[in-house]
């Protein structure tokens, strides 16, 4: 921690007086004062940068500079604790390569993709990119721009994103990284619940019993939340932990039931355990009779590939989700091929564990949590896994109460607040809407001030399928912004890469730091980052946690807001909607698309002047956008968006604007200033007495559905899009490491984790490494039939494969395992498979 | 990394090595004496290759040449030079900066002409360098519970030198503390945990074993230990024991427990106060 002015001087002073004193400063040896360092530090309250998890820290402000941070103790998710990377945090903004000025690639004084990075002025900046996006929406119309956004964005940047891309550009080509992340997750949440998010939190770790994990490495990945359920596991003698994954890794430290499976064969597992229910008549019959609908999917649904790919042909219902209902029977019928022997056979999973798991979930006394991520989602049948969970829960009417709670983790620090519930998909609008129905267009219409017609009923390019279209020089604009794509997309030698390198593409990417797609783009974007702006997050649990700006952002640096507001000033309303459509709101004539978007009464509604931002203390707090612009802009698009959930589907409230700044933040819905901790359930959620008025107390209404039941849907078993072969003999999965976090671009500028954990290394099982000829710290050869990385073996470390599958992290900027993986996707939610992707290891 | 040859700095170091000794040995008034003196005092970061014999031995034997770092694959050894507290020609390595990989053919060991480091260590986990000790627990976050345990993430033999042991945190009241424990039955001393501790100054640190190590007095045995090493109880277990129990009530005489028959009053009584 750095010496504070007034306590460095006193030190000062101190020393000079015992020096002329004749004396020696005090030895160490003798017991000193507790310095007075941190009088001067200014604490504010703060969610951490990283993951889904939420912390809150306090940051310590000093003569302009974060320059030390503390967990939050009165934060309830984390209270006063941190992980490694959070414990960090007041060195993410401090990379000595942060990015100061906009940087254009440039020869003979002008654009050119082969030039050199060039600062310019970000009037140069944007005149640039702004004349490129003009020729392409001239020449090809609203699709061929696009717009790359993220869980990491604030509440309001995904907001104001959506409403540019989507009521700006009448595009809806906009797509977060959410997409590589939650995607499958809600589109889960979507077809059983017809409502997004889940409906239990954080305090079902203490509620809870059972702990089963489909696909999440929570003790590193969300390490936080696996310290509540460890010390439930310690303190509640009937608790138990149930781990599933297909290779050996750090959450199998706890599990009392640890299972590795064979890739894709979580499918038959989550089957055997309905059809395990069903078979021992253990369901909850009133539960099912009351608030659930059976379903079936349609099957033979392809891979999200290329639509000229062979396995898209082959497929009979390539890119189908189409549910029919089907009878409780005919559902069990289904399940019956899942029976014991055969999850035991396909899955590798020892008999007795897997029934040690269907029976946890069978008894009825027994509450379970079921939790997953990127295992579950990351999966070409993500949104089939996403319910074959739901429906175990359904089956057993564990749900919607506390300690039952089937629970999706987030990635991503506002995956939920931010890349969800704003809209920032390519087929979403806010609070849960969608572009394709004509009733949700109709009412974003209306609080977005256009005329009819206005937004795109045809859903835009999803991410995979950007990357697709500018290969194909369909869309020649992107602009990618709080992520790092070209770490993280798929199969980028082929797609990616040659898209972003065509000479008919313009790509704009805003960064802190010069990432491995900034290297890439022809305009580098210098951007603020963090506490670095006022900002909001929302958490995997519904809460959304607001902050203040604390520090000013190096050079020329702005943050995402006000980037996306004073990109749109660049354009006139006719030449974003063109003339014809403009002309239907003759009020809009000459103006800006700025003026329509953001000066239109209400999103600048709200004064601000200098002072106006102060905590509890009466400190007073910077607000750079608002100061820029002249009125208290995040203020006037939350209240914009709120909008949406006040006339939008009753179920997303939340609180007013000012409330959160005075609290670690609350779980939506907020009804009456009422925080909702448990949903669907009488007397835990307001709405179900809204939709069911009669309903009695402590019923579950599910009021996403029109008739208020979930679908419990049958999915089968279907095979993954590529399986190991001769050649390609290994399945290799990425994952994380506690260290790091997402591409590395903040975790990997810091120092202390770099040397902790420098490079993304192959783990595998010692066995496979012998018969490869390799030994531990060996260097190889990852090869795919899409490319390949070179990294060292690791035969010793946290995770532990089976034989045949091998392990790499995913952080490591110098590796781009991304290169390996192929670009097949859930076909129904669009999320690339990053877990099963068939590799061979060759010695170097 | 993977260089057979020793660097330029090696070199000049290792040079600068030999003209020590031979001027340390020209300047007889300290000469052997000097350098037995020096090695008394060796600091306690300065770690012996792995199979060093103990200290006495080891600078009997060791003949200052230099292969076994010249050999180190990833370049970790240095030869001691006048300036430092090690004695002069001596390879050692410092934790913090440069830990032992340990490499499962050992080349440092296999370099070594004179048996100064034991050529009899042929499974490296195996060596003891040193020992790694959880120095400083007032300060390690992990006993905090911040989610760190980047020294046993890093450890070559996870779960064996370094495993976790999880404990209740009973401030915050619901997230249990990841607490690292070194077991010397297994400990290198390779010092990877101290390289990687993420403190400001490492919590986690690799010292010489006779530092680091306590020992129980010989007077007395760890009950538990010595049945376990027995596998059986040393002394014939009880005859069984009875007890007088209102009905319905079973005791577990081994780990004091009462048992109440389902639906019996007892049992419901429990119930109701959340015991069962």
């Amino acid at each position: 921690m750095k010496l504070s002015r007034r306590a460095f001087i006193k030190s000062q002073a101190v020393a000079a007086a015992v020096s002329s004193a004749g004396l020696s400063a005090l030895a160490p040896s003798v017991v000193q004062a507790e310095d007075k360092e941190d009088e001067e530090i200014r604490w504010d309250k703060i969610p951490c940068r990283f993951c889904g998890t939420g912390c809150s820290v306090l940051a310590g402000t000093l003569d302009g500079r974060i320059v030390a941070t503390q967990g939050d103790p009165d934060a309830p998710v984390n209270k006063g604790l941190n992980c490694i990377k959070g414990y960090f945090l007041s060195k993410i903004m401090y990379g000595k390569d942060r990015l100061t000025q906009p940087l254009l690639k440039m020869k003979d004084g002008k654009h050119h993709k082969e030039g050199d990075y060039t600062p310019v002025s970000w009037d140069k900046a944007f005149d640039v990119m702004a004349d490129k996006w003009k020729t392409a929406l001239k020449d090809k119309g609203p699709t061929s721009v696009g717009l790359f956004g993220s869980g990491q964005w604030t509440v309001w940047e995904g907001y104001a994103a959506s409403k540019l891309i989507k009521a700006g550009f009448r595009s809806n080509n906009l797509d977060p990284n959410a997409r590589h992340c939650m995607a499958s997750a809600v589109g889960g949440f979507m077809r059983t619940f017809g409502i997004d998010e889940p409906m239990g939190c954080y305090d079902d770790f203490e509620q809870g019993e059972v702990f089963v994990l489909w696909g999440a490495n929570m003790a590193e990945a969300h390490p936080i939340l696996w310290s509540r359920i460890a010390d439930t596991r310690l303190t509640k003698k009937t608790s138990s932990v149930h781990v599933l994954s297909t290779f050996k890794h750090r959450s199998f430290e706890l599990a009392d039931n640890g299972m590795i499976f064979e890739p894709q064969t979580d499918l038959i597992i989550a089957n055997y355990i309905a059809n395990y229910i069903i078979q021992n008549k253990a369901y909850n019959k009133d539960f099912v009779k009351n608030h659930v609908n059976f379903k079936k999917t349609a099957t033979d649904i392809g891979y999200g590939l290329r639509p000229e790919h062979e396995l898209e042909k082959k497929a009979k219902n390539s890119g189908k989700g189409k549910l029919t209902g089907i009878s409780f029977e005919e559902y069990a019928k289904a399940l019956e091929l899942y029976s014991l022997e055969y999850a035991v056979e396909h899955s590798k999973v020892p008999a007795d564990r897997l029934e040690e798991l269907a029976k946890a979930y069978a008894d009825p006394k027994k509450k379970v949590m079921s939790l997953w991520t990127m295992g579950v989602n990351q999966h070409t049948r993500g949104v089939w896994m996403n319910g074959l969970i739901y429906n175990i829960h359904l089956l057993m009417g564990k749900i919607s109460e506390p300690g039952n709670s089937p629970f999706s983790l987030t990635g991503q620090p506002s995956a939920c607040g931010t890349a969800r519930e704003v809209g920032t998909f390519s087929h979403r609008l806010p609070a849960d809407m969608v572009v394709k129905k004509e009733k949700h267009r109709k009412i974003a219409e209306k609080i977005w001030k256009l005329p009819e017609g206005t937004i795109n009923p045809k859903p835009g390019f999803h991410a995979v399928k950007m990357q697709r279209k500018m290969k194909d020089k369909v869309m020649n604009c992107y602009w990618q912004m709080c992520n790092n794509n070209m770490q993280a997309a798929p199969n980028i030698n082929d797609e990616l890469l040659p898209a972003w390198r065509a000479p008919e593409n313009f790509i704009t990417v805003s960064d802190p730091y010069p990432t491995v797609s900034a290297v890439e783009a022809d305009l580098i974007l210098p951007t603020s980052m963090w506490a670095e702006k006022e900002g909001a997050y929302g958490n995997a649990e519904r809460r959304t946690q607001f902050w203040r700006q604390q520090v000013d952002a190096p050079g020329e640096s702005q943050s995402d807001l006000w980037q996306i507001m004073e990109f749109s000033k660049r354009f006139t309303i006719e030449e974003a909607w063109g003339k014809e459509h403009a002309a239907k709101m003759p009020e809009y004539k000459g103006k800006t698309m700025y003026e329509v978007l953001f000066e239109n009464g209400v999103v600048n509604k709200f004064a601000y002047k200098d002072g106006e931002v102060k905590d509890g203390e009466g400190n007073q707090y910077q607000n750079t956008e608002s100061k820029h612009f002249g009125y208290y802009a995040q203020k006037g698009l939350f209240e914009e968006y709120r909008q949406f959930q006040i006339q939008g589907h009753k179920g997303h409230e939340q609180a007013p604007f000012d409330e959160y700044h005075k609290v670690r933040g609350m779980r939506w819905p907020v009804v009456d200033g009422k925080e909702t901790l448990w949903r669907f359930r009488e007397g835990y959620d307001p709405h179900v007495k809204y939709y069911k008025p009669d309903a009695k107390k402590g019923e579950v209404y599910f009021y996403g559905k029109k008739d208020g039941r979930a679908n419990i849907i049958f999915a089968p078993y279907e095979a993954p899009a590529e399986v190991p072969d001769e050649e390609y003999n290994f399945w290799m999965s990425t994952g994380r490491v506690l260290e790091h976090w997402h591409s590395g671009s903040m975790t990997q500028r810091v120092p202390e984790l770099h040397r902790a954990v420098p490079e993304a290394l192959v783990y595998m099982h010692p066995k496979d490494a012998k018969k490869q000829g390799l030994k531990n710290g060996s260097q190889v050869k990852i090869v795919s039939k899409r490319g390949e990385i070179i990294t060292r073996v690791n035969l010793r470390g946290r995770n532990k494969p089976p034989e045949g599958l091998v392990f790499v992290p995913w952080f490591d900027a110098s590796r781009l395992v991304n290169k390996l993986i192929l670009d097949a996707t859930d076909p129904l939610s669009k999320e690339t498979d990053y877990k099963k992707c068939p590799v061979k290891l060759v010695k170097v | 990394m993977g260089s057979k040859s020793l660097s330029n700095k090696k070199r000049r170091d290792f040079l600068r090595g030999i003209a020590n000794v031979a001027c340390g040995v020209g300047i007889s008034a300290m000469g052997i004496g000097w350098l037995a003196n020096k090695a008394s005092a060796m600091p306690p970061q300065a770690i012996r290759p792995p199979g060093a014999l103990d200290e006495d031995g080891f600078l009997s034997r060791c003949v200052r040449c230099g292969l076994c770092v010249r050999d180190c694959p990833y370049d970790i050894l240095s030869l001691a030079d006048l300036d430092s507290d090690v004695p002069v020609g001596t390879p050692y390595f410092t934790a913090r900066t440069g830990p032992c990989e340990m490499c499962d053919d050992i080349p440092c060991v296999v370099a070594c002409p004179t048996g100064a480091l034991d050529r009899r260590l042929v499974d490296i986990n195996k060596a003891r360098m040193g020992l790694a000790v959880l120095i400083d627990q007032e300060e390690c976050i992990a006993f905090q519970g911040l989610r760190c345990e980047v020294c046993f993430n890093v450890c070559p033999l996870q779960d064996k030198a370094i495993s976790l042991e999880y404990r209740h945190n009973d401030r915050t009241g619901k997230h249990a503390l990841l607490i690292p424990i070194v077991d010397s039955q297994h400990c290198t001393g390779c010092g990877l945990c101290e390289k990687a501790c993420i403190m400001e100054e490492a919590t986690i640190k690799v010292l010489p074993a006779h530092i680091a190590k306590g020992r129980l007095g010989e007077h007395y045995r760890l009950g538990w230990k010595q049945k376990q090493k027995a596998g059986k109880s040393l002394v014939t277990p009880d005859a069984e024991h009875k007890f007088n129990l209102p009905e319905g009530v079973k005791y577990d005489y081994d780990n004091s427990e009462l048992h109440y028959e389902k639906g019996s009053a007892l049992d419901t009584l429990n119930r109701r106060r959340g015991k069962q």
